[in-house]
């Protein structure tokens, strides 16, 4: 590959799809990675659209598939997807909240033949765990995640980790160890979309970050060779951008519910871009051709402080849609870099959710992610 | 956990998949939200692992392949880091 941009004949492949199967979702959570209209998104694909994308995309060399939502289990036909996903070859793992996971579910998806099922988790305690998903769904988790380990499959657990709960992640960390996950991750809250709305009440303080990083550390020791422990930092306390997505159009291809075709999920929201559908083009003129994917391709796109920076091999410039929503220009640095003139406002955010942590004895409002708040936010 | 001498069967670890990808042109290791490419020594050692040859088989095997090349410690190497990473283990005798 030639460091300093793409030519036609070594393109990146889209080696991870995920498929957003649906926005619909009985959880609430406050942080979810989805569009904050999606109310307004109700046109979804058909089964055979589905089957159409994940034929073509394997062509294209995609070899990870990854059914996402929204919850995916609330789409009847997720079997079928998952057979045919496996029939062509590809690792199919299923992203879920559990909500509608049952034993016979858990068994029909194991004999279409599905690889692997991580289960989010909100918190590692009821209590929490029930009030930020916004339904009693904590008991019926830890259930699902023990029979998702006796059916064999690799189990992995999800923890969004958030200023109420990162001070407990060693409850999180004995839990999961007690049901025998293979994996836990500690997931800081990435802040796009419903987590933008809510960043006051989300972001933990530095301290915090410092100290969870430190326990998870000592887990990792702790389980060594018996379950693997990842710390996902919350990138605002960072010095240098996350090398999002690997780059754009580099590695990973979203499809959403309506068959819009995005380099992330959060993209949709990035202004003077028209993302391609796949009911319209192939997955190959979308991934190859689109004008949307090859926007932030490669390095020519960059401004100064990345163009010039040794650095822009290893982060590329950082996220867009961070970009977008700190500066109002997606082609600017991330200012998480210490390096961007915007990084300011990175501190600022910081200062700002201190001050929330503070002043609220009730720990501030909360934007739960539900249809309501989304036809009152997209207005 | 058994011992690892050239007696031992070794079989993939249920959790990995092991695949050739025509759009990368390599043999690739699959798992949980990742995968791990192969190069072509460590596709051709990994191929063998069938959970019916024992170490000593593979590398006989790989000897015949390729007469001449000084394999056995190479193999042996590569085994040793693949047992630790998980993506090998060794079968327990029935």
């Amino acid at each position: 590959m030639n460091a300093d941009g793409f030519t036609s004949k070594n393109l990146p492949k889209p080696l991870w799809l995920c498929a957003e199967l649906t926005y619909s979702c009985p959880l609430q959570c406050p942080y979810c990675s989805n569009p904050v209209d999606f109310a307004w998104q109700k046109d979804t694909l058909s089964t055979e659209d589905w089957i159409r994308v994940l034929r073509q995309a394997r062509r294209l060399g995609a070899v990870q598939l990854g059914f996402s939502g929204g919850e995916p289990l609330l789409r009847r036909d997720l079997e079928t997807l998952v057979s045919e996903g496996r029939k062509l070859g590809y690792y199919t793992n299923l992203i879920t909240s559990a909500y509608g996971l049952t034993e016979a579910r858990i068994k029909a998806l194991k004999e279409a033949g599905l690889d692997h099922i991580q289960i989010s988790f909100q918190a590692g305690v009821k209590e929490l765990n029930d009030f930020m998903a916004g339904t009693e769904v904590f008991e019926h988790k830890v259930a699902s995640a023990r029979l998702v380990k006796q059916y064999g499959y690799e189990v992995v657990l999800n923890f969004v980790i958030y200023r109420d709960n990162i001070d407990h992640i060693d409850v999180m960390l004995e839990m999961a160890a007690e049901i025998g996950a293979d994996q836990v991750e500690l997931a800081n809250v990435q802040y796009y979309g419903w987590a933008f709305l809510n960043r006051d009440r989300l972001l933990p303080t530095k301290e915090q970050v410092e100290r969870a990083e430190q326990i998870a550390h000592e887990y990792q020791e702790k389980f060594k060779g018996r379950m693997r422990v990842l710390f996902v930092v919350p990138d605002y306390y960072e010095e240098r951008p996350k090398a999002c997505m690997n780059g754009w159009g580099n590695l990973f291809l979203t499809i959403a519910p309506d068959g819009t075709a995005l380099p992330c999920q959060a993209a949709r929201q990035l202004p003077g871009l028209e993302f391609p559908n796949v009911r319209n083009h192939s997955v190959e003129w979308i991934w190859n051709e689109s004008p949307a994917f090859n926007r932030f391709r490669g390095f020519d796109w960059m401004r100064e402080p990345c163009r010039s920076c040794p650095e822009r091999f290893k982060d590329f410039g950082g996220c867009r849609c961070q970009a977008y929503l700190l500066t109002g220009d997606p082609a600017n640095t991330d200012p998480v870099c210490s390096l961007s003139p915007h990084h300011d406002l990175v501190l600022a955010a910081i200062a700002s959710a201190r001050a929330s942590a503070q002043q609220h004895s009730d720990k501030g409002k909360i934007v739960f992610r539900n249809v309501r708040n989304s036809v009152r936010a997209a207005h | 956990m058994a011992q690892l001498d050239d007696a031992s069967v070794l079989a993939l670890s249920p959790k990995f998949r092991l695949q050739w990808e025509e759009a990368q042109n390599c043999y690739v290791l699959l798992y949980a939200e990742g995968m791990i490419k192969l190069n072509k020594s460590a596709s051709e050692i990994l191929t063998l692992v069938d959970g019916k040859r024992s170490l000593g088989a593979i590398i006989e095997e790989l000897k015949s392949r390729f007469p001449g090349a000084p394999i056995e410690s190479d193999v042996k190497e590569f085994i040793q880091v693949a047992h630790e990473r998980g993506w090998v283990h060794v079968k327990e005798p029935s």
